[in-house]
């Protein structure tokens, strides 16, 4: 039983159909890569399977209700007048997570930025952000299913290695990843499955 | 209170908090908008306390309107609006929690600077109180429908002057009834019956624009 599902998914923008009779099965403690030219619809993809956009055909289907859904998207989601803290503290509450300062400060630590926890996020650089929107994914241990839009994006290698360890040890307790990226991926463990959105390109 | 609804709450506050000029730009359009018609209309104070009710409510609308407009747009641009539809909880949760945001920080302040503005045109006591009580229950009408507009116009190049033309005329019958409690209270009659219409308005709002606010806000992000 996938915990996640598309089933004869189809994609529109505008007037032009970026894929149709899409099937992607998301099971528990895999890690899905979707692979794609530019402009293949992966990110559309990806808000589908987050129910932020609705399909043209076809549908997405959740194992489990209510949805254990983390979804990091292109933008970080952060605002450029809180602290890094502050941010994250937000954007836990928000997911209805009352996490204590501490163990938020911990997922801070994870990708060290726990020393700039009290900077405005609007000091930070790229990569930086990329850092403070990624510790969202070393807060919690449910085994939910994260939805990563381009999370490799502006990270060094020490950062690559740490989100690395982080997807791995999420597999490994039974939680599932969808991700895209342009670079290779460097995943040791598990294995990542390859969904070619060129091949079911309409 | 649900946790998505007081982290919004709460955010938006913090971020006002920070952005003080910003967020004290309403209040000082109001100030200045409401300053220059003794100005303009000359200093005769039977006229000036005729028009009072009118300015000042004229005011406040477009000082809460102008205000909205940027209501949405900021955490549409950096994504945090993504992550608060997909927070679990209903959009009209999270439309509300910024209504009330957007009230606390432009609506609140008029109501409390409007006894001063009263006074600044020579009005009654009791004509000062009606006034300030029609914008209790009238300046969150704005703030709701308001944030029904921003909801609609996101991500379009002239979504504020669109908002205006779509949402001012849903104010009027506020703008109506509001002025009205005062002229009726001018003229020595009871303003019961403009108080319950514009109580009955704000009930309605605020049952039905967080949902619209959260239909439109959902096509919007599309």
């Amino acid at each position: 039983m996938p915990v996640l599902a598309a089933i004869d998914l189809a994609c529109r923008r505008g007037d032009r159909i970026l894929f149709k009779g899409l099937q992607l099965h998301v099971h528990a403690g895999q890690v899905v890569w979707l692979r794609g030219a530019n402009g293949r619809g992966k990110t559309s993809l990806l808000r589908l399977l987050a129910g932020l956009s609705t399909p043209e055909a076809g549908q997405v289907r959740w194992a489990s209700t209510p949805r254990q859904l983390v979804y990091i998207a292109h933008a970080n989601a952060l605002k450029e007048d809180l602290t890094v803290l502050e941010s994250l503290r937000f954007l836990a509450h928000l997911h209805g997570r009352n996490e204590s300062d501490a163990s938020l400060v911990e997922a801070l630590q994870l990708f060290g930025m726990a020393s700039r926890r009290q900077a405005p996020v609007r000091t930070l650089s790229q990569g930086q952000r990329r850092r403070v929107a990624l510790s969202r994914l070393a807060i919690g241990t449910a085994p939910s299913v994260w939805i990563l839009d381009e999370p490799f994006d502006s990270l060094d290698t020490e950062g690559i290695a740490t989100l690395n360890a982080l997807l791995t040890r999420h597999a490994a307790r039974g939680g599932s990843v969808v991700l895209t990226s342009h670079q290779a991926l460097t995943l040791g463990e598990p294995e990542p499955v390859v969904v070619q959105l060129d091949e079911v390109a309409a | 209170m649900s946790g998505a609804f007081t982290a919004v709450l709460a955010r938006d506050l913090r971020l006002a908090a920070r952005r003080r000029i910003e967020a004290l730009l309403p209040i000082a359009f109001f100030t200045v908008a409401v300053s220059l018609f003794p100005l303009g209309v000359g200093p005769e104070a039977q006229m000036l306390r005729q028009i009072a009710p009118g300015v000042v409510w004229v005011c406040a609308l477009l000082a809460a309107m102008l205000s909205v407009t940027q209501l949405y747009a900021a955490d549409h641009a950096d994504g945090s609006l993504e992550q608060m539809l997909l927070c679990g909880e209903s959009a009209a949760v999270i439309a509300t929690a910024k209504a009330l945001a957007h009230w606390m920080l432009t609506g609140l302040p008029l109501i409390l600077v409007a006894p001063l503005f009263g006074l600044l045109f020579d009005m009654h006591g009791d004509a000062i109180a009606a006034l300030t009580f029609s914008l209790l229950l009238g300046t969150p009408i704005l703030s709701l429908l308001g944030g029904v507009g921003a909801a609609l116009t996101l991500g379009l190049r002239s979504g504020g002057v669109l908002l205006i033309l779509l949402i001012l005329p849903l104010c009027i019958p506020a703008l109506i009834f509001g002025t009205g409690a005062v002229g009726a209270v001018e003229s020595g009659i009871s303003a019961q019956g403009h108080y319950s219409l514009l109580g009955a308005l704000l009930i309605v709002t605020t049952l039905l624009a967080p949902w619209a606010t959260s239909a439109a806000l959902r096509i919007s992000t599309e």
